[in-house]
């Protein structure tokens, strides 16, 4: 009888909030604090950090693919960047191997995927009105688009932006004398990076705090969609190794402007003898893959996670193994924090400490492999739509395999001796972090779309993106390998210093040149049907997908607050497709067991008892507390 | 090759032009109606489409590999190089043979497995006994590997042999400076970076008599052929990376924490011109540790010679401070007469100021010390 009454004060409460003064452009579109516009800017900011990023990674294949080639088209962007023989001056090229990187790791797979799908994703999927801190939230993303603007601004400065390598290891990133990029935009490079890490953490906390704690009624940790778990587990990555780069990159600010030695020892440059004594650039190579590595898990996981509930989702069929894949991710997040230092074999660390560190990295191969498998049989029997979504998680499944296989080769240290900081590297990390990411980025934005802006984007165009840029990335690093096993280092302006590297290989590296171009090509497909779709898509009908998830139960375009009135309940797991018995082959997570009896399982029907229950909790309602 | 890449281009216009024309009937057909729920012939062209992918795509793979194939590096010439070597082959024949199952697994599936009207997917959840067993098979196989490997491992990074052969190779930007432990007492003196600077490349340190016979080189490193050669790694301003191919050797040079890696190089570089077929073939020592503008030439030639021969090439360099008498400067008063014969001669009757005038006499005085000795 209590239950009652309070529901029905609620009820009342709710129609309050239903009607929001109209907030202005500014506070609704700039300055919001709704998840859903976060999300929005997130994702817009990391497109547009994926074309410049991307355009950077071509200019410098067409260094390497096309050596000779006069690239004077070019000057009216890179002005003086190109010298008077119209070639990529070395120094610039080393620039813009160390701002694809950094731009890809951090500004496009880590915030404009987890920014993007965290933000957008958690609210609805856990059923909560808005994240645990809406201005904390917002805060997150003006860090980053401050960190952005600051990297951004490094790009044009007279002595060009960072050219350390993505990973900036010192003495080089530490001492101006020592390389051009090592100057003005290294110092950006770091400001820009703490802003970063700090939008990070913003996040994180948010992240963690509304999954924890704004779980609709019913929503229990064993409920929740794998999308959620992956989300859940990369914030904790984050929040425990973002702050450790932020102690690496401050001492590294200390070592370059306030006369510190944590990095520095022994050093003879221009002339001159350096007094600093005693640092180590060990200690920098620790610390910043003690980030480093679990970076890359940051932007695989929410991947993953998505990729889980796209393939289930469209193979009509429940994830195989529900369980065992939020063990693995468990799993993989855990042994993320032990393996860093397979980084670091041949850099005169102890090889003891070498040996621990292969048995480590090689053991999370293990729950990776099981990933996989479960992917594979998710398909297996099932009844596949092959929406755009629904592909680029295969695309995706097939990069995680073959770039990941190529790990067990690395993660060996014996074998690491010959294979360290070359193609096959490169190779190996673009396809199983950068492309398998991206791939579950694109996913993301096919399958969600509908949810973000309401409408549909054209599904053939899609088809035409994805089998261009699956063929486009495996003609690309597929290669890459082959010049790895030949002993090719990476970032090499040129390969002709070397008998090893002189004249082969020369039409396989403009090969991949063209490749890149043309996978880079593809990605206009896209772009055009994000942007045309926005305004001119079909309107999208509230489940498109036929999905069990809670965002499906939302509006079409949800206002402030997600849901209208109160927010559904959840009685069952997120993967009741093609359940025997039932009349659809969808079973939302809001329908109840006892609306359900003819496909209930035996134990199922004992969880009807609970529902009561289920229902009389409403704690976690942010419209609902009194404020 | 360049056939290849005329047939791949030809491809990818073609590809082009359908996208093309894809596109144009696909904005017309935009502003039709919303068919809710209708899968029809896409469906089935992008589920063939995987299946003719894993064809093409397995094709272009064994095909890119077997023309690939002869740009590889030759056997590689160290004992260590071809047991990592054949690791690394073993590693990779069980990953192809995974990678092409599993890849082969997954779009075999999504081909036959494609919607098809009024099919149920099967309600399959869980099977314990399945998760257990693909746990258990790559955790067996990854402890082979691991136990290979890490056998492969400690044997490479162990300490080196007492009579191995020790030589220096310091990285600077952008080259690498070699430093041979001497013509006399085969040790390699003491360093210090601050006594570094364009007549001691290296900071070889004076006070140490073992220093006095070294000598150094820019240009090439010789080292003898079956005999454990024990490499001094260090950089005197920001980190390289020692790698030479043909061995497989790779170590970083870290400023301030002296690295090292023991190998032996069985195969001469004469014999290597024959087993290449290439008269010109030559070893040689890369940078692989970004460093800066010219971090891709910091090239060094590496010669393997039989040890006779590299004995007797070893007798004819001079060593540093013969070729550079200044730094005799340096050596303290006690040494100098130890000192003596790697100066010059004709160095004590050119004066060029009253502290090295004085050295010298310093230095014609030990001569004949030596001598007596």
């Amino acid at each position: 009888m209590a239950t009652l009454s309070t529901h029905s004060a609620t009820v009342a409460h709710v129609e309050e909030h239903d009607h929001h003064e109209p907030q202005s452009f500014w506070r609704t579109y700039i300055f919001s604090e709704d998840h859903k516009t976060i999300a929005k800017q997130y994702l817009i900011t990391g497109i547009l950090w994926s074309i410049i990023g991307i355009s950077l990674s071509v200019m410098f294949r067409l260094q390497l693919g096309f050596p000779n080639m006069k690239l004077e088209f070019l000057r009216p962007i890179l002005g003086g960047w190109i010298n008077e023989a119209g070639k990529l001056d070395q120094d610039f090229y080393l620039a813009l191997v160390t701002m694809h990187g950094t731009i890809m790791v951090f500004f496009v797979l880590t915030a404009g995927l987890s920014g993007t799908f965290s933000n957008f994703l958690i609210p609805l999927q856990v059923g909560a009105r808005d994240m645990a801190s809406g201005f904390l939230n917002m805060l997150s993303y003006w860090f980053f688009f401050l960190a952005g603007a600051i990297m951004f601004v490094s790009l044009f400065i007279e002595t060009g932006p960072a050219a350390g390598g993505w990973v900036i290891y010192p003495p080089l990133s530490a001492l101006p004398q020592a390389h051009k990029g090592s100057e003005l935009g290294m110092t950006l490079w770091l400001v820009s990076m703490a802003l970063f890490i700090v939008s990070q953490l913003l996040g994180g906390i948010n992240y963690i705090t509304t999954v924890i704690n704004l779980r609709t009624r019913g929503m229990s940790f064993s409920k929740l969609p794998l999308t959620i778990w992956a989300f859940f587990l990369t914030a904790v990555l984050g929040l425990i190794s973002f702050p450790v780069l932020l102690s690496a990159a401050l001492l590294l600010i200390f070592d370059r402007s306030f006369g510190t030695s944590f990095y520095l020892s022994e050093i003879y440059i221009k002339g001159e003898a350096l007094p600093n004594v005693g640092g180590s650039p060990i200690l920098f190579q620790h610390l910043f893959w003690f980030l480093g590595h679990p970076e890359v898990y940051i932007v695989l996981l929410p991947a993953l996670g998505m990729t889980s509930e796209i393939i289930a989702t469209n193979a009509r069929k429940p994830i195989f193994g529900y369980r065992a894949m939020i063990a693995s991710m468990m799993g993989i997040a855990f042994l993320a924090f032990i393996v860093w230092a397979h980084h670091m074999f041949v850099t005169g660390m102890n090889p003891f400490l070498g040996s621990v560190f292969m048995f480590l990295t090689l053991i999370i191969a293990v729950p990776s492999a099981v990933k996989a498998f479960n992917y594979i049989t998710t398909l297996w029997r099932g009844n596949i739509r092959f929406t755009p979504a629904m592909l680029f998680s295969i695309g995706l499944v097939s990069f995680f395999i073959s770039g990941g296989l190529t790990g067990i080769i690395l993660g060996n240290s014996a074998l690491d001796i010959q294979l360290h900081d070359t193609y096959f590297v490169v190779a190996h990390f673009h396809l199983v972090m950068g492309a398998a990411s991206a791939f579950g980025l694109l996913a993301g934005v096919y399958h969600w779309f509908p949810k973000m802006f309401g409408r549909m984007m054209n599904e053939k165009l899609g088809y035409i993106h994805f089998w261009l840029t699956f063929i486009g990335i495996y003609l690309v690093f597929f290669p890459m390998h082959y010049i790895g096993i030949a002993g090719f280092p990476r970032r090499y302006y040129a390969f002709t210093s070397y008998d090893f590297t002189k004249n082969i290989f020369a039409d396989m590296n403009s090969f991949i040149s063209l490749a890149a171009i043309f996978s880079f090509a593809a990605q206009w497909i896209f772009i055009y049907n994000f942007v045309h779709s926005m305004f001119r898509g079909k309107k999208a009908p509230q489940n498109p997908w036929k999905s069990n998830t809670l965002e499906w139960t939302a509006p079409i375009e949800p206002g402030h607050g997600n849901w209208p009135g109160e927010i559904p309940a959840v009685y069952r797991w997120p993967y009741d497709y093609s359940k025997p018995g039932a009349k659809d082959d969808f079973i939302p997570q809001n329908v109840p067991y006892s609306q359900t009896p003819e496909s209930n399982l035996p134990h199922e029907n004992e969880l009807i008892s609970l529902e009561k229950e289920i229902e009389a909790q409403n704690l976690n309602d942010q419209f609902k507390q009194p404020h | 090759m360049v056939y290849i890449i005329a047939l791949l281009s030809v491809i990818f216009l073609g590809l082009a032009i359908l996208v093309v024309s894809r596109m144009a009937a696909v904005i017309k057909n935009a502003r039709g109606p919303v068919e809710e729920g209708h899968i029809g012939m896409s469906n089935r062209i992008n589920a063939a489409l995987f299946i003719v992918f894993f064809v093409l795509g397995v094709i272009g793979a064994a095909w890119s590999f077997l023309y690939a194939q002869q740009f590889f590096l030759p056997e590689a010439s160290s004992p260590h190089g071809r047991r990592t070597d054949f690791l690394f082959w073993l590693s990779m024949g069980i990953i192809t043979a995974a990678f092409v199952v599993t890849n082969a697994l997954l779009f075999l599936f999504s081909y036959l497995y494609q919607h098809k009207e009024g099919r149920k997917a099967a309600y399959y959840p869980e099977n314990h006994k399945l998760e257990l067993i693909w746990t258990v098979i790559p955790a067996v196989v990854m402890a082979v590997l691991v136990f290979t490997g890490w056998r492969a491992w400690r044997d490479i990074m162990a300490e080196a042999p007492a009579d191995a052969q020790v030589f220096e190779i310091v990285g600077k930007q952008f080259n690498w400076i070699v430093r041979y432990p001497g013509v006399d007492n085969n040790k390699l003196g003491a360093y210090n970076y601050k006594l570094i600077d364009n007549n001691n490349e290296v900071g070889v340190d004076y006070t140490d008599e073992a220093s006095f016979d070294d000598f150094v080189s820019t240009s090439e490193l010789h080292i003898p052929a079956g005999k454990p050669v024990l490499l001094k790694i260090r950089a005197r301003d920001v980190l390289h990376s020692v790698f030479i191919p043909h061995l497989r050797v790779k170590m970083d040079a870290v400023p301030g924490m002296p690295t090292r890696f023991w190998f032996v190089a069985d195969k001469t570089t004469d014999e290597m011109r024959n087993i290449t077929g290439n008269p010109n073939f030559g070893y040689e020592i890369a940078c692989t540790e970004i460093c800066g503008q010219g971090h891709f030439s910091m090239r060094i030639r590496l010669i393997v010679e039989d040890e006779a021969s590299w004995q007797a090439w070893c007798k004819e360099q001079k060593p540093l401070l013969t070729s550079t008498p200044d730094l005799a400067t340096r050596i303290p008063a006690n040494l100098k007469a130890k000192a003596a014969k790697y100066l010059p001669a004709d160095a004590a009757s050119a004066p060029s100021d009253s502290s090295t005038a004085s050295t010298n006499q310093g230095g014609g005085i030990s001569v004949a010390s030596a001598t007596i000795r």
